[in-house]
């Protein structure tokens, strides 16, 4: 956050101070008001046109028919069914993911072992591959003509175009974001303080419970929250395996898009206002946590 | 707890961190283990707790092997250099830690574990702190409370490192003081890691000197210090000037005099390098064993005057100190011949190479082909 400091006007002084050696040195690390200005400008320009905009759109084009219509569009049974789909992947993905991030950051960051690197980058794949990859992966696995596709359709078990798919290609693509926030973390942390606790007789889940945990519980709060955010969001992924059967593998994104494209727009709306309200709620937790735990979290930001 | 080391061997990769150490510990005793960074004392005091397992050797307490035994099986208590509280706990909390995760049979009831957590808070002077966070602690306190916390589980055997590595210099004389009073009150067999010479001396009954995975040599303060058992031990306990010589028997010249150093033992004929601090130098007239050595500058620092001399015959630079109210401070002018006796000083057999430039043989210095003499 310390970089927005130096984008701000300096702090204003008593007039006393003015030509004195603080304001000489802000002077020297700052450009000049019309550099500052137009540099500002620019950036609330572009924040305007590409997010508070957008944003507000989503709310006044769901709002624009009244209240009952949004209403109505969100307690209709398709829409009802996405939403509880969306919760149900999301209640699924992410304590897999917790328990996922939790392993590895702890394998990287406690132990020294073959593969290490590989581990790392093989973590961030997600976010370097195309969540349309990510979908066909599991189709090429899992589909009617896919690896296992004629074993799965003898024994009768259905992973594409049903939840479990939904949820497999999710998990897949939010994976990253809790081990990603605790491996700096911990890395930094060291094993000092794992090391005290069974020099002192703690047992290993004793350790973990009383010492480790207590000291990456921001973060991993963190992490959990992204992890959320994304797997309630996600659409490309999900899009590929879900097969778009309505009141049954659509999410919430999917059926906005339904939505849309059969010009529903005020549904359409009314549901996306859904999912920018938890993206809101998402954020100003995340800006809080920041605020309040910042020291506890990752050095690197980098979502 | 008598402790035992034997044989220990332990690398990381390709790096031979200890090649066959073997240490015998009193109980009761207070141990330093001092040496330069990367000589292995760290990895020593690790294998001892049970934070690093040897790849041979044995580590006993009394007679039982606890070599492949992990630390919370051995009940020794820990002292991290950087103390490693836990900061979401009080300082409280933090020393009832080790009793409170006891197994439910042997733990003791929870009035108790306060009452011994106080008592340990009064041990370390801290009492009234006990609702504290780590993080409203100075550093000595800090280290006090890791201590505390260490002695709460009645450990066999206490281990430190680098108590006070991360303190500043005032608080770190008071501590090392308050420490050796304290070890005096509870009798725990204790062994602590240093690179502080001074610290080392002052604190322990014994000093460990280690270089490159081994042991150069095992001893009191006076004993390292003044039979240093390699060049390696002599120049690590101070500053050092070296000058070559030849032994005849029990005869020792400087190269380029004639008056031998008359010494106790006999020697074998051949080239010695003669170790001798800067202190131990003094002005002498001719006709006694010494050398002559031009001076080339004096810079007083505090109530030292610390002189750079150039040895006449091999040319060396020789570092001199005095007391600047000496007599013989004032007759110290660039660019004056003086003599210089030796008082104090130690022979070993040239080869034995730059201190610390290589591991010495451990068994050149069994066959104790070195001499202390003394003089003046």
């Amino acid at each position: 956050m310390s970089q927005d400091a130096s984008l701000q006007d300096p702090p204003s002084l008593p007039p006393e101070f003015g030509a004195g050696p603080l304001a000489r040195r802000n002077a020297a690390i700052t450009e000049a008001p019309w550099v500052r200005y137009i540099l500002i400008g620019f950036a609330l320009l572009f924040l305007t046109g590409f997010l508070f905009l957008p944003l507000a759109t989503v709310f006044v084009e769901a709002f624009r028919n009244g209240w009952r219509l949004y209403l109505a569009a969100l307690i209709e049974p398709d829409a009802l069914a996405a939403i509880r789909l969306t919760l149900l992947t999301a209640v699924i993905a992410v304590p897999l993911n917790l328990l996922f991030g939790l392993c590895a950051a702890w394998a990287i960051a406690k132990f020294q072992f073959r593969g290490k690197a590989l581990l790392i980058s093989l973590i961030d794949l997600p976010f370097s591959v195309s969540p349309v990859v990510a979908g066909l992966i599991y189709v090429l696995i899992f589909g009617a003509h896919g690896w296992f596709g004629s074993w799965l359709s003898d024994h009768d078990i259905k992973i594409i175009f049903s939840t479990p798919g939904i949820v497999l290609a999710t998990i897949f693509v939010t994976f990253p974001f809790v081990a990603r926030e605790l491996i700096p973390l911990m890395q930094e942390q060291g094993t000092d303080y794992e090391q005290a606790a069974l020099s002192l007789g703690a047992s290993g889940w004793q350790t973990f419970w009383h010492v480790t945990l207590p000291n990456i519980r921001w973060g991993l709060l963190f992490g959990v929250l992204l992890c959320n955010s994304r797997a309630m969001g996600e659409f490309g992924a999900v899009s590929v395996v879900s097969g778009h059967i309505r009141g049954q593998t659509n999410t919430m994104p999917l059926h906005v898009e339904i939505l849309y494209n059969e010009y529903q727009f005020s549904a359409a709306f009314a549901v996306a206002s859904l999912l920018a309200l938890l993206a809101l709620v998402t954020l100003s937790l995340k800006s809080y946590l920041e605020w309040r735990h910042g020291d506890e979290l990752a050095a690197t930001r980098k979502h | 707890m008598d402790i035992h080391v034997r044989g220990i061997h332990k690398s990381f990769g390709g790096f031979k961190a200890l090649s066959g150490v073997d240490l015998d510990i009193a109980s009761g005793e207070l141990i330093a283990l001092l040496g330069p960074s990367g000589s292995g004392k760290t990895t020593l005091l690790r294998v001892i707790a049970g934070l690093e397992f040897p790849e041979q050797g044995q580590i006993l307490f009394g007679d039982e092997d606890m070599a492949a035994r992990p630390i919370r099986e051995r009940r020794v208590g820990f002292v991290f250099q950087h103390y490693a509280l836990f900061k979401h706990m009080t300082v409280l909390d933090n020393i009832a830690f080790g009793l409170r995760v006891r197994e439910r049979g042997e733990r003791p009831p929870e009035a108790t574990i306060r009452a011994r957590a106080r008592e340990l808070l009064d041990l370390v002077q801290l009492s009234g702190l006990e609702k504290r966070y780590p993080a409203q602690l100075s550093g000595g306190q800090r280290q006090r409370v890791a201590l505390a916390r260490a002695l709460a589980i009645d450990p066999r055997l206490l281990l430190l490192d680098e108590p006070f590595g991360a303190l500043d210099a005032k608080v770190r004389k008071d501590l090392r003081r308050w420490l050796r009073s304290l070890h005096e009150q509870t009798g725990y067999t204790t062994i602590f890691v240093t690179h502080d010479q001074e610290e080392a001396l002052e604190l322990a009954d014994r000093v460990v000197i280690m270089n490159r995975g081994q042991i150069e040599q095992v001893g009191s303060t006076d004993e390292v210090y003044e039979k240093p058992a390699s060049p390696f031990v002599f120049d690590f306990l101070g500053n050092t000037n070296v000058l070559p010589g030849e032994a005849r028997g029990r005869e020792v010249f400087i190269d380029g005099h004639d008056t031998p150093i008359v010494t106790d033992t006999i020697h074998p004929n051949g080239a010695v390098d003669i170790y001798v601090r800067p202190g131990d130098l003094r002005l002498a007239d001719g006709g006694i064993p010494g050398f002559y050595a031009d001076v080339r500058s004096t810079q007083r620092t505090g109530p030292i005057v610390r002189c750079e001399a150039q040895a006449v015959h091999s040319g060396q630079l020789i570092e001199l100190e005095f007391p600047h109210l000496h007599h013989d401070a004032p007759r110290l002018q660039p660019g004056q011949r003086v003599y210089l006796r030796l008082n104090n000083f130690s022979i070993f057999p040239r080869g034995q190479g730059k201190p610390g430039a290589k591991p010495s043989d451990p068994t050149v210095l069994i066959g104790s082909e070195r001499e202390r003499g003394r003089l003046g």
